[in-house]
This record gives structure tokens, sequence and C-alpha cells, in this order.
């Protein structure tokens, strides 16, 4: 077996140095009634790479990958052109096969990446600080609400109809068991977003809003009177970012009054990966950082005064503070945190806002095209790279029918707010850099034939 | 005619300092490296893209109009920057990494090799089910093995780590109980748990309270079985446990528990000791995570992504959470909310946008399918023989406070008894360091003064294990002795030890741009 080194007589010699006669004496302590007798059942035995590569190929060849096809999904995950050299560098062993660096005497490249990462993420978020990442967007939002809710010691919070229904989810299914409540509601299919519902209700309860920017139907607002309404009544701002290559072009939330930003960070870096890990990204003002979760790194010197990299503030984690720790996370996206790191190095300043600046460009001129096709409305004011069409019949059937016209043609509505009459016929469309003037031909005019 | 090849000279002398300093910092192949801030700038960039088009902005009057502060690098620069870095970590591409707990196992290269075929890492989550049944199959294959070698009902894939996995059990616990109407306060937990499991049961809304162990570093069922009552909602037990041994009274524990109407959940940590040699649905088990970082070793990249899929007992199942990935036929449906009322109306909810890691699953469907049964048995049988290969080879230097208790199972635990006077196990971690070895976990579990935990793995040859029993035995030595060149290990590592209480007292988070410096008057 390829991955297992010992021979049958280094095994033989090992157990003659512990002094057991066989394998089976070292699961004395395992009761009898839970042996087993043999290999598991069902299970076949060991395989070859050829045979295990060859039983994916199989499974591989049955999805439609997005590079394969006129593409437009979004909703909270975004296909971004990544360089090469990303993909190369993530795979230096020195990086994907190294633990998280308690040992930082032989782990400053983990740490001194993840320094640049924290500094990259406060800076594109506007805020003063950042951490070393967390599983994903959206346990990044819950992990915002419930920190809101150590700072301000309220527990009521209101979430705009524009935040990501899978975020809405998760942050109900969390509340039921902390007693937190949540002021939430569908969005409309409209251009208004529904700041003059959360504006009216903040109050003195209030522990924090959360709004989404660019929000699930791609539109863009100015959070400054919500930030401002929120303070007067000693709330916070929670402002949720799912398409970072956004903040290239449009300003960011800290620079608005958000408190806490947070979001999703796969756009940079991060492939698809049909969801799967992504890279949550977390950013606040300097004077809550004693109530962040998750791991942070952080300089220092060493005996000899040189610069370094560390853990710090550990006294918050779970490792110290058991059940008295800000969050029971352990494992952050360490990998995909050096990914977004590596890419965003690669873009630079220039590079990033050249990057939303073409992907801004795009998606109008799709809207444009979009809108040309027979009882298709375009909702949006406002949009980056993702906005939202209102079809003459209900959208999750169009995109099936899309679908088999091998066009990926934008995620609908239907499937996000099931059983929502109001937004069955909407269909959210996102246009990135790889989006080409003949897949957007190739979407309209499939669009037009499902249409007809 | 001999060859002077190191080129000394008699003038030269034997003056280390006189050869220390170097012009760039560097010492050959140990290359300093500065941060990005301070060689990049905001116009270089290593990315080549099409002037956008002229298009009227529709961003809402929100341009952006100031500096965002990100420097890049060319391409050469930026893959320099990150191949230096790479240098300065230790890796389990390296040598031994017998971190406790941590299970630092080769990781399979066949398996970054299929995460990354296009049909999996380059779809959407939300793409329409009949275009992605290739995933969702490898989705439920997965579930079905993890099943199987559990012997458990159900599994919940989406928990993204282990400690999101023990949130998700701890919440299916406590769905079970308020759905009979039965609410409950108390979660135990032994002493010499990990930290994450009090901070998940605290974080669910529960209080916690521990469980004192034996002193052959097992939990007592005594103290337990007096301890169960009507207010607790569940215990949460690691086995094999944290001080590497199996709990033999595990079936009788499970019973107590239920007896007392309340749940018993597993952390499965360290599942790489038993994996296809054991099931804990025969222990009586009602949830258990499984972290795929561990046991089926996907890559630890540094700290994550991991995977903690939560495996359930019949009378947890109906409240997994959402989504599932169910077989109709040959065709695979995905249940999200929308139709999780007709048959999954108990599920408490959903834990993560989309559907979990499903990049972890590749790889450690890979990593099943590649050992089969009969390899992953062989995997628990390496891991244990490895381990108590180490206890015994260095039980007569170092204390083994459980070593009376018969074999460990994959991970071998020693204290700081016996050390000179000041020295500790931080002490014998470093020293460890300059013998090319990242040191085992130290101070846990907690339960044992100054704890040493190994954990080797199965994929260490037995040469590579001599060589480590031999490093730790000199350094053990050596701490024994008193060698004062161990309190200023470690010497040979990029960087020696750092002042971590001035990191926590002034904490620098991110670079700024340094002050300009004033002019002298």
């Amino acid at each position: 077996m390829r991955y297992l080194p010992l021979t049958q007589a280094d095994r033989q010699a090992m157990l003659g140095v512990i002094g057991a006669r066989s394998i089976d004496d070292l699961f004395v302590d395992v009761p009898a009634e839970a042996r087993l007798a043999g290999p598991i059942a069902d299970l076949p035995n060991h395989a070859s790479e050829m045979a295990v590569e060859r039983h994916f190929s199989a499974l591989a060849r049955q999805n439609m990958a997005a590079a394969h096809h006129p593409f437009f999904l979004g909703c909270g995950a975004y296909k971004h052109h990544i360089p090469a050299s990303v993909d190369h560098l993530i795979q230096r062993g020195e990086f994907l096969t190294a633990y998280t660096p308690y040992q930082p005497e032989i782990a400053q490249g983990t740490l001194q990446m993840l320094f640049e990462f924290q500094t990259q993420v406060a800076r594109l978020y506007g805020c003063d600080v950042a951490n070393a990442s967390m599983y994903d967007g959206s346990t990044a939002c819950w992990e915002a609400i419930s920190m809101a809710g150590r700072v301000t010691k309220r527990k009521k919070a209101i979430l705009s109809s524009g935040l990501h229904p899978h975020y809405v989810s998760l942050a109900r299914t969390m509340a039921k068991f902390t007693g937190d409540a949540l002021d939430t509601v569908a969005p409309e299919l409209s251009a208004k977003t529904d700041s003059d519902r959360l504006l009216a209700a903040i109050d003195a309860e209030t522990s924090c809003v959360v709004v989404q920017y660019p929000d699930i139907l791609g539109r863009i607002e100015d959070l400054s009177a919500i930030a401002a309404k929120a303070h007067e009544n000693g709330a916070l701002l929670v402002a949720v970012v799912t398409e970072p290559v956004a903040l290239g072009a449009i300003r960011s939330p800290g620079e608005m009054g958000a408190d806490i930003v947070v979001g999703e960070g796969q756009s940079i870096g991060v492939g698809l990966q049909f969801g799967g890990p992504y890279v949550g990204l977390f950013a606040c003002k300097e004077k809550f950082v004693r109530q962040m979760p998750g791991r942070l790194c952080g300089e220092t010197v060493d005996t000899e005064g040189k610069r370094g990299f560390v853990l710090t503030l550990s006294t918050r984690e779970q490792h110290i503070r058991r059940e008295k720790a800000t969050s029971n996370i352990c494992t952050n996206a360490g990998l995909c945190a050096l990914a977004f790191s590596i890419h965003m190095t690669l873009l630079g300043e220039r590079g990033l806002r050249d990057l939303a600046a073409l992907n801004h460009a795009k998606a109008a001129a799709a809207a444009e095209r979009l809108v040309r096709v027979p009882g298709v409305e375009l909702v949006n004011e406002s949009f980056f790279n993702e906005f939202t069409l209102k079809l003459p019949k209900e959208a999750r059937p169009v995109v099936r029918a899309l679908a088999d016209r091998k066009v990926l043609g934008g995620v609908s509505l239907g499937r996000l707010y099931p059983g929502d009459p109001g937004l069955e016929n909407g269909l959210v469309v996102a246009v990135t850099e790889v989006v080409t003037p003949e897949d957007v031909e190739a979407f309209a005019s499939a669009l037009e034939e499902v249409l007809a | 005619m001999t060859i002077n090849a190191s080129g000394w000279r008699p003038e030269m002398g034997d003056d280390e300092a006189a050869v220390a300093a170097t012009y760039t910092g560097n010492r050959a192949l140990m290359l300093e490296e500065a941060l990005i801030f301070e060689i990049g700038d905001s116009e270089t960039t290593g990315v080549d893209l099409a002037a956008a088009p002229a298009a009227v902005a529709r961003l809402g009057g929100l341009e952006r109009n100031r500096p965002i502060g990100i420097p890049g690098l060319s391409e050469p620069e930026a893959v320099r920057h990150y191949t230096r870095l790479s240098r300065q970590n230790y890796a389990i591409d390296l040598g031994l990494f017998p971190l406790g707990s941590c299970t630092m196992k080769h990781n399979p290269r066949l398996n970054e090799k299929i995460a990354r075929m296009k049909g999996f890492a380059d779809v959407h989550p939300l793409a329409p089910t009949q275009s992605v049944q290739g995933a969702l199959a490898v989705i439920h294959e997965l579930a079905h093995w993890l099943v199987t070698l559990t012997g458990m009902k159900a599994v919940a894939m989406s928990p993204k780590a282990g400690a999101h996995g023990e949130l998700c059990g701890i919440l299916a616990i406590r769905a079970a109980l308020e759905a009979r109407g039965d609410a409950r306060s108390t979660i135990l937990v032994p002493e010499s748990a990990h930290g994450t499991n009090p901070a998940t049961a605290a974080f669910a809304g529960y209080m916690v309270e521990n469980i004192p162990a034996t002193a052959e570093g097992r939990v007592n069922l005594a103290a337990l079985k007096a301890r169960l009552g009507s207010d607790v909602a569940g215990v949460m037990i690691t086995n094999p446990n944290t001080c590497g041994l199996f709990e033999r009274e595990m079936k009788a524990i499970s019973d107590a528990v239920h007896a007392a109407g309340a749940f018993v959940y597993c952390d499965g940590a360290n599942f790489n000791a038993i994996v296809g040699r054991v099931r804990p649905g025969d222990l009586g088990v009602d949830a258990m995570h499984i972290n795929l970082h561990k046991t089926f070793s996907t890559p630890h990249g540094g700290g994550g992504p991991g995977s903690g899929p939560v495996v359930l007992s019949e009378a947890l199942a109906p409240y997994a959470p959402l989504p599932f990935v169910e077989r109709h036929g040959n065709e695979f449906h995905l249940v999200e909310e929308e139709t999780a009322g007709e048959h999954h109306a108990q599920s408490f909810g959903r834990m993560t946008a989309f559907h979990g890691q499903m990049g972890m699953y590749t790889r450690a469907l890979a990593y099943i399918l590649s050992h089969g049964a009969d390899g992953l048995r062989q995997v628990a049988e390496d891991a244990v023989l490895n381990a108590n290969y180490i206890l015994r080879s260095l039980d007569d230097v170092l204390d083994a406070p459980f070593g009376a208790s018969g074999p460990c199972m994959h991970e071998a635990l020693f204290s700081d008894a016996g050390l000179a006077e000041g020295f500790t196990t931080l002490d014998i971690a470093k020293a460890l360091i300059d013998e090319g070895y990242h040191p085992m976990t130290m101070y846990f579990p907690l339960v044992v003064h100054g704890a040493m935990l190994v954990e080797p793995t199965e994929t260490e040859s037995k040469a590579a294990l001599d060589q480590f029993i031999g490093a730790l035995r000199s350094v053990s030595l050596r701490a024994k002795q008193g060698d004062p060149g161990l309190k200023t290990a470690p010497h040979f590592a990029p960087r020696r030890r750092l002042d971590e209480t001035l990191a926590a007292r002034k904490p620098v988070l991110v670079w700024k741009e340094p002050e300009p410096a004033v002019a002298a008057e």
C-alpha cells in the first residue's frame, strides 16, 4: 500500500521492542464486542492511483464546468480568472502540509503571510484590523452578529432584506439556540432596498444592523445614513461583502461608517469548488479587537531583536479560555487565505481597480443586451457585476431549460426564496471578466428561445 | 594531493562571530524576506487585463474616491516572495510532524490532482442540479462510506471544520431534546477534553461541567453516573481520549447516559486510531464529527481549510442540518430549504451557505478508495504500532504518566517529571526544532503536568521513527542534565524565541507606513 511505509519485518521488530505478540495486543482496551473481526464490509480493498483517478474522472465528466460553457452564476460565489502562479504557490509543500503556526520559529512563512493578509483585508474593507480568516462568508456573518451582541450587550439584530438568504438562514439557525432576536424580511423585486425599514427599526435595543453591499440582487446603496442612525442608538453597523472585487470600484463599507465588515473572499484566488472551501473575511474597528473571533497574527521581535510574527491575543480563544472563549472556532481557512493574498498581491491596487472596471463594464454591456430580449426587464438602478432581471415567467424552470441548452444562465430567486410568488420571476445574473461577448450573445438567444 | 574543500586558511581562526554577519542578513539558503508593503507599490501589477470599454458607471454614485493601499508585485517578484516565505515553514513534506491530536500524516498528491479536476473545482454551488450530478454523487458516496466506517445511521456533511462539526452535533442534541419538550441545561465534559468541546457547548447555550478522570487517565464512570440527572443534555467524550487511551468503559458510559435521557457526543479527532477496526456506532455514540483533515488526510494548509462531517445515530438523524444529498434511482437530489418540509421537517436548519467543503470531499473520498477496507485497517494498526513504539522506546528517559495503564492508542503521552530544576517541556520542544523536527503538542492535555503528546501517524517509516526517537532521547537527557543551551533554543531556526508577551500587550495586527524620520535640529 503506497502510503504506508512499514514493512512486515519492521512491524515484527517493533512489536518485539514493545513487548507485544501481535497487533491485537495493542487493541486490548477495546472491548471484544466492539472489535471488528476483519476488514469493514462492502468497502473494496485498496486501489491503484490509476483506478481511483479513473473513478473520479468519470464523475467529473458528469458536471458542467464553468469554463466550458457560457456562465453567469453569482449570488455569493463568483467565477474569476485566477493567475496560474496562485495555484502553483499554494501547492508548495511547506504551505500545503504545514499546521497552524503554533511554533512560530518554524512557521514564519505562514505567519508573515497572515500578517500581510490581515493588512490587505483591513485596507480593502476600510477597517483598522482584520483577523486571519474564518470558514466562509456566511459563518463570518453570524460571528459578526454574535460579536455585536458581546460589544453592545444587546440581543436584537436587524437584517437587511438584501442579505444573502443562506446567510440569513444560518443566522436563524444559530439565533434559535442563542436566544438572539432577528428582524428579517424577504426582499422585493424592486430597485429600491429596504433601508427605510432598517432606519425605522433601529432603537435602543438594537445590537446591530446587517447590510449586504452590493446586496443579493446586486443593488448598491450608501450605508452612511444607516451607520449614523445605528451609532445614535448605540448599535453597530455590520456590512457584508460577498463580492470583494466590487471594492476595487466602489467605496469601502468602513469609509461609510461600518463597525464590523465581513464577507466571502472566494472571488479572489479561490475557485468555485461547488461551494467550498472558501475563505471568510473579518475586519473591524480597532476598539473592538478583543471581542473578535478567530485567529490573529501579530508582529513582535525575537531574542535577537529581529522582526517576527506570532499568533496573538489567544486569551480570546477556545484552547485557552475553553467555555469562556469568544467563539469555538479553531481551524480557519489558512490555505484559502494564502490564495486570496497571493492573488491580491498579483493584482495590486492597479490590477484590482482595472479588474473591477472590466467587470462593471462587461456587466453593463450584458444588461443592455439582455433587456432587449422580449419581456425581460432590468430590476436594478445600480449594480457592480451582478444584476437582477425580471422575466415574464417563473425563472427556475427557465434556468433548467437554459442548462439543457448548455448555458448556465444565472441563479433564479425561486431557488433562493422558495414559495415567494413576488420573487419567482427574478433571475440574478453575474458577469465577470471571464465572460465574452459571444457568451452574452449565446445567453441572450437561448433566453429568447426559452421565453418564446 | 588532497583538496581543502572548505577553503579554510589558518589566519581565519575559528571565531564564529566574524563570519556571522552578512550584508543581506541572509545565511545562504536561509533567506530573509520583507513584507509586500515594503517591496511592492500601488502601480505594479502581476496581471495583464484588457482595458475596460468605456461604459456609463451604474455604481449608484459610490465610485471609490480614495486609494485602497494595496501593493502589487510583478509575477516573478510574487513567485519569489511566496517561495521565500514558504521556506520558513516546517511541514509534513519536510519531516515527521508529531503534533498530538492533529494527525499530521502524508497528504497524497493524487488527491490534489483529483480535487482540481474542472468538473469539481470549477462548478458553482447553485448550478442547476442536472448539471452537477457527478459532484452530488461524490458527496453521496463519501457520506455512504463515512456512515459505513462508523456504523452510524446518517451523516451531516456541511460542517466546515471539527469545531463546526461539534457545534452541529450539540445542536442536534438540543433540537432532539426540545422536540420532546425536555429542555436541559448542562453538558458534561471530561477534564482532558479539547478546548473546543467546552467552547462549543457554551456557544450552543449550555452550561459546562467537568467530569474527573481516574488515576489511569480515563473517564471516572462512577463520578459520571453520580452527576447524571434530568438537567444533563449530553456528555462530550473523546475516544480514544486525549491521554492516548481507549475509553474501555465507553459502552457502559453510553448506557448510563442514555438511561438518564441524555445523549453521547464523541469527539472524533482521534478516529485515526480505530478506523476500520472499531465502529463508534457499536459503542452507543449518538453524534461524532470526523475531521477529514486528520483521519482522511486532507491537507492542513497552515491552519485550514478543514472539514467536519458529523455522523448521527438513529435518535439524532432527523434533526440533522440542511442541505442533504439524496439518491432517487440514478438521480441525485439536493435537499435544500424548499423541499425540506416534506421529509426533513425536524432539521435544525442550515449551518453554512451552500453545501460544505466539496474540495475536501473529493480528497477524502480518494483517500478512502485508495486505502480500501484492508488499507484503512492497516492505517489504524500502523498508527497505533508507531505510537507504542515511541512510548516504549522513550519511557526510560521520559515520564509516561499512563504508561502502566497498558498500550496507548495512536499517540504517546509524556510529562515533564524528572527534568532538571527550571527545565520545561517548552525547552524540549524548542530543542527539537534545532534537531529538525516540529515539536509535539505541548501542555495538552491539561490533566498532565508539562504534557508532551506525540502522534507519529502511520505514514512514517521505521527509520524515520528511530531517528526521531534518538533526537527526543538526546534532548530529554540534556533537559535532565540541565544543559543551559536548551534554554536558548532554537539556535538554528529562521527566528529565535519570539516575544509573545510583547505581541499581546501592544498588538500590531496590520502593517502601517513607518513614521517619517524627524530631522535633527
